[in-house]
């Protein structure tokens, strides 16, 4: 299958393709906005609890931490 | 020529009266917006990040960076022509990948993290093997005749991209060959992202325009306008049921899928800096974008207000993202730094 070049194609030919392309898209069912605010509301409140980026992490379940200085030379054995 | 012209005549006002039809449509379902919606819902208050890691390796400007899926390896891509496979916990470098191009634009991790691919002004998405003794070149997938601005992987055996030709396209990797060319944007493609489900992707360009394809079909279902310069950056909702864009315009901005339309829109009057890269945490309520002023602003998708900043680059922030675990995220920047952050 070849690519299509687009330098190939004509400005009718890109008239064509966006007339097709609308009168694909103009067929679409579309929700109410309120709808889908909601739902989109309603994801984020059952996950946000365990989101580490809201909430935050404590020091030892970090994984992205620095070794502590204890260990510090023998970072690597640790890792 | 005459007629040549009347025939471009009908086919736009075609055009422009099916657009009319579509944006009537939109506004019939119209009855709120996010932020009217998220009213009730109490503000984040400032969110405030500490930088965990700063990763020094590179030697040029980093362009992409992707996560492994067990989220703690991530591999970063740089202009000094290399690709490193980072271990995040504890900051070591697993594996280095020399590029035979150095105008590297974007990198993937497969999901099995057997496998990376980059390109970039080479127009060739070149796939390696990083679990041989040293790298190996698996497949140079050359048919684009644009510059590679972003790739993924959908297994070992599946690769999309996207393409300043205007395409994206899926490849077989088993072959080298191209299963499906998505051809619709009349503008270069600079992003994609695959659908939660990995039925759909979605595409963001220089022609302003987001585009929902079906994978399988190859065909565009939506197009989402709205962006007044090129989207950058693109990203799905957690849910699959709405996208988010990051634009030169200097704004964010969020689609619903099921009612077709913006239903956010993210700007901050002394925001004057496009939009490189975004990335969402998991559950869906901070958006992380980083922008051509140094910084990763956060965003509350909720509420469409900035509730935090992630500052230390000393350069543009190119690249954002965050592990499928949501422990962190990690910012790729111009000053060759990758910084982590939680």
């Amino acid at each position: 299958m070849p690519v299509i070049n687009v330098d190939d194609l004509t400005d009718k030919d890109k008239a064509v393709m966006e007339v097709n392309q609308l009168k694909i898209e103009i067929k679409l069912e579309r929700w109410l906005t309120s709808k889908c605010c909601e739902e989109i509301k309603e994801y984020i409140q059952a996950g946000v609890e365990e989101d580490t980026l809201v909430k935050g992490i404590s020091e030892e379940k970090n994984p992205f931490k620095e070794k502590g200085t204890l260990c510090g030379a023998r970072g690597a054995f640790w890792g | 020529m005459a007629a040549e012209k009347a025939e471009m005549d009908a086919l736009k006002k075609e055009c422009d009266g099916l657009r009319a039809q579509i944006e009537a449509a939109r506004k019939a379902v119209n009855d709120t917006t996010m932020t009217a919606a998220a009213n009730g819902v109490a503000p984040l208050g400032r969110v405030q990040l500490k930088l965990r890691k700063s990763l020094k390796g590179h030697l040029a400007k980093i362009y992409a960076m992707h996560w492994s899926e067990d989220s703690r390896q991530m591999v970063s891509a740089s202009q000094d022509g290399k690709l490193l496979v980072w271990d995040t916990f504890t900051g070591n470098k697993l594996v280095a990948v020399p590029l035979k191009s150095a105008w590297v634009m974007s990198v993937a991790f497969a999901p099995s993290a057997n496998l990376v691919a980059s390109g970039g002004l080479d127009n060739i998405c070149t796939v390696y093997n990083i679990k041989a003794a040293s790298p190996k070149t698996l497949r140079e997938l050359d048919a684009h005749t644009g510059y590679l601005s972003c790739c993924r992987f959908l297994s070992d055996s599946e690769i999309l991209t996207a393409s300043g030709d205007t395409t994206c396209v899926l490849w077989d990797l088993e072959t080298g060959k191209q299963k499906m060319v998505y051809t619709n944007h009349i503008g270069d493609c600079m992003s994609l992202a695959l659908s939660p489900d990995m039925n759909m992707f979605i595409s963001g360009a220089c022609d302003s325009l987001a585009k929902l394809w079906d994978l399988r079909e190859g065909t565009c279902k939506q197009t989402f306008s709205g962006h007044t310069s090129d989207i950058n950056a693109i990203s799905f909702f957690p849910s699959g049921n709405a996208i988010v864009t990051g634009s030169d315009d200097c704004s964010c901005k969020m689609y619903d899928l099921r009612s077709d339309q913006e239903v956010t829109d993210y700007t901050d009057a002394t925001l004057n800096a496009g939009v490189t890269s975004l990335a969402l945490s998991n559950s869906g309520r901070l958006i992380f974008a980083g922008y051509d002023d140094f910084n990763c602003h956060i965003w509350d998708s909720l509420k469409g207000e900035k509730v935090g900043v992630l500052s230390g680059h000393d350069n543009r922030v190119s690249c954002t993202g965050v592990p499928a675990d949501g422990m962190g995220v990690c910012t790729g920047s111009w000053d060759s730094f990758l910084k982590l952050w939680n």
